[in-house]
């Protein structure tokens, strides 16, 4: 009794549900948009949306007494932003510290990555990618506070170096550059070892055969080729940096960078707008990073 | 190739406008700024004390909430769960401006807010008024710490009052040869010290400049170390200027202080009692703190309770037990200030405790310039030509370069 009801009932639902699926694969676009919109709804509310927000927030104040934000459109946080020459001071040296820590890391890694992908044996070069990955899995700031530690007077790099008569960097710009390269090298390593890896070695052997030596060949074979994923990497540690502010509170000593303006603005000076107008900043230079990126090729491989 | 790519990015940026018009078109009718200080907010009082909601979430100053973790004979939360099923969930805000932005999240039922928060929180409709009779503690408290402008207004109390203490000077008595007597020292262009040198990373340590000022350069005319003029604050952020390049490192997280003075990267500079305790405590630098011939900034600290507290219950039995006699005198001694309760001073173990910290002194308390927020209208009454709180913040990032 109750078997043949059910299979009344669900006889016309799975009509409907075979009608469903048929009108479904006469129109693929709305196939396509009933999959996207989901994670498209999450894309524009969730991520565009908030950081929408935060730009418009940007244009807002605050009340100089409560601090609480008043919701009247000002340009007063770009004012200050700009006229003030503190904030061009830290932008730069923002922007410096990104640099040098993008160019620390392309040193160190191009050798290496060059030795993983060209010279080890296969068994070497697994347990190199796992070297290079593992410090990943620690917590960054386990390796930060590591950091701080070495750096500290009478620390490792002060004993490491008091045999030839040296003393460590201490706190400060240098010790941040340092931590910054470590902690982002291997988003450097990997993506310039998935390139090298790329390059077939019949190239370098041909070039050897026209009598290139080994530098020749790096710079006129290697470099060309190698350049996306470098930017790729560049990418990485460039915005990573500049994105920083944990660091250089931990081993930066009395230093401030772009990041920390923000950061103190909002749990220090509880200056949500103010805090909003200085975010603009990277997220220009690394727009225009991004773009400058583009134009170089670097991202028609991705 | 490229097509697609573009496509998407166009719909992305696309999407983006629609987003940012439709923000824009709901913020528009937005609040009046205000100039002179806004009306208190309405907020409603608890009528009585009922049972304890099982939790308590609290902002508080490192050391005011002790289980035992840092010291295992320092511990008066757990006697508090013991006897009120309260759960405590501490977190610590290390300046006054964490404080009043954790409170912002209302997440909280309670804070111990210093003088420079206080009035924020409370102008900011973020803590309820508190109905002192359901606090039997509160009876016995320093009558000279009632009714303050910092933790009431007009006469109806908005918090109860924890305690109260200066900002020290510290310096390890190994490195520094002469005992320091004179804020100076962290000020001094020429310190053997440079690079060793420690300041509270703070806009309100514009103030610790200006006392000093108030004492060496009189003819800036400071007497109130918070009321500064523009004039004034120039030169109390000249100063600063001049010890940023003595500073080998701000602090305001404690911990950071506590490890910098036992490695020896600071070896001078302000500190709270606390700090000089762990020090010590932990043996591996000898440090010793004094309140210098300038005297000092300071602190008096009430617990507030939020104004949307998901345990005011639990929130009102945890100011009745830290303003008992016993436990004001532990937390007392343990942070090392002075207590709010009068009776904590018979249950100190130092017996000289209170007259160390001059715990019942009101004109000894009377010479501490307590953390209070500045404001456009003067505190020492000369009108509104003062800088406020948010241009010292502006100073404060000027100032650290």
């Amino acid at each position: 009794m109750t078997t043949v009801a059910t299979k009344t009932s669900t006889a016309p639902e799975l009509s409907r549900a075979r009608s469903t699926s048929a009108w479904l694969h006469r129109h693929p676009s709305a196939r396509l948009l009933g999959l996207l919109s989901l994670p498209g709804l999450w894309l524009v509310v969730a991520y565009l949306g908030s950081l929408a927000v935060m730009l418009i927030a940007a244009f807002w104040a605050t009340n100089d007494f409560t601090g609480a934000v008043e919701h009247r459109t000002t340009l007063d946080n770009f004012r200050a932003l700009v006229t003030q020459p503190v904030y061009r001071r830290v932008a730069l040296r923002s922007l410096g510290v990104a640099a040098l820590v993008t160019l620390v890391d392309t040193l160190i890694a191009l050798p290496m990555a060059y030795y993983m992908a060209k010279v080890a044996s296969p068994r070497v070069r697994r347990l190199l990618v796992v070297a290079v990955l593992t410090p990943l899995w620690a917590s960054y700031l386990v390796k930060a506070y590591a950091w701080r530690v070495m750096f500290a007077k009478g620390g490792v790099v002060d004993w490491l170096l008091s045999p030839v008569g040296g003393h460590g960097p201490g706190f400060g710009l240098r010790a941040t550059v340092i931590t910054l390269s470590y902690l982002w090298l291997p988003f450097m390593v990997l993506p310039v070892f998935a390139g090298l890896e790329r390059i077939p070695d019949a190239l370098l052997e041909a070039s050897a055969d026209q009598g290139a030596r080994p530098l020749r060949t790096f710079r006129s074979v290697v470099l060309p080729l190698l350049f996306p994923a470098l930017l790729a990497g560049s990418i990485f540690t460039f915005s990573l940096s500049l994105g920083d502010y944990i660091t250089v509170k931990i081993v930066g000593g009395a230093s401030q960078l772009a990041s920390n303006v923000i950061y103190d603005n909002i749990t220090t000076g509880g200056n949500l707008p103010f805090a909003s107008a200085a975010a603009f900043f990277p997220i220009i230079v690394m727009v225009g990073y991004l773009l400058a990126v583009r134009r170089a090729g670097a991202l028609d491989d991705l | 190739m490229h097509g697609r790519p573009r496509t998407a990015l166009v719909a992305v940026v696309g999407a983006g406008l629609l987003v940012l018009a439709g923000c824009g078109g709901s913020s528009g009718g937005g609040a009046k700024a205000a100039d002179s200080a806004p009306p208190v907010p309405k907020v409603a009082m608890l009528d009585a004390v009922g049972a304890g909601e099982g939790q308590l979430d609290l902002v508080n100053w490192a050391g005011y909430a002790e289980d035992g973790t840092n010291d295992k004979t320092v511990d008066w939360v757990l006697p508090f769960e013991k006897a009120t099923g309260c759960k405590v969930n501490d977190k610590i805000g290390n300046t006054s401006d964490e404080m009043v932005t954790l409170m912002k999240s209302g997440q909280y039922d309670g804070v111990s807010a210093s003088g420079d928060a206080t009035l924020r929180l409370i102008y900011g409709g973020l803590v309820a008024p508190v109905n002192t009779s359901l606090v039997p503690n509160y009876a016995t408290v320093q009558d000279f710490l009632k009714n303050r402008p910092w933790n009431s207004v007009g006469s109806q109390m908005y918090g109860i009052p924890h305690g109260w203490g200066a900002n020290l000077l510290m310096w390890n008595t190994k490195k520094v040869s002469t005992p320091p007597t004179s804020w100076g020292a962290v000020f001094d262009a020429a310190s053997p010290y440079k690079g060793a040198v420690t300041a509270y990373d703070s806009p309100i340590y514009i103030a610790d400049a200006a006392l000093y000022l108030m004492r060496t350069k009189p003819d800036l005319k400071i007497t109130n170390p918070y009321a500064l003029d523009r004039t004034q604050l120039d030169a109390a952020v000249a100063l600063l200027k001049t010890q940023r390049t003595l500073v080998g490192e701000y602090w305001s997280d404690y911990t950071k202080e506590v490890q910098a003075f036992e490695s020896g990267n600071s070896v001078l500079g302000t500190t709270w009692q606390v700090i000089a305790n762990l020090v010590t405590s932990d043996k591996k630098a000898t440090v010793q703190a004094v309140i210098p011939q300038e005297g000092a900034t300071g602190w008096s600290d009430t617990w507030m309770v939020a104004a949307k507290a998901k345990h005011p219950n639990c929130m009102y039995k945890w100011m009745d037990w830290i303003t008992s006699a016993k436990v004001n005198a532990q937390v007392a001694e343990w942070f090392g200030e002075a207590p709010a309760q009068s009776l904590a001073c018979d249950q100190t173990s130092d017996k000289t405790f209170c007259a160390t910290y001059h715990a019942a002194d009101k004109a000894y308390s009377d010479r501490i310039f307590y953390w209070t927020t500045p404001t456009k209208h003067c505190l020492d009454g000369r009108g509104n030509v003062c800088t406020d709180y948010a241009t010292w913040t502006q100073e404060w990032t000027a100032i650290k370069g």
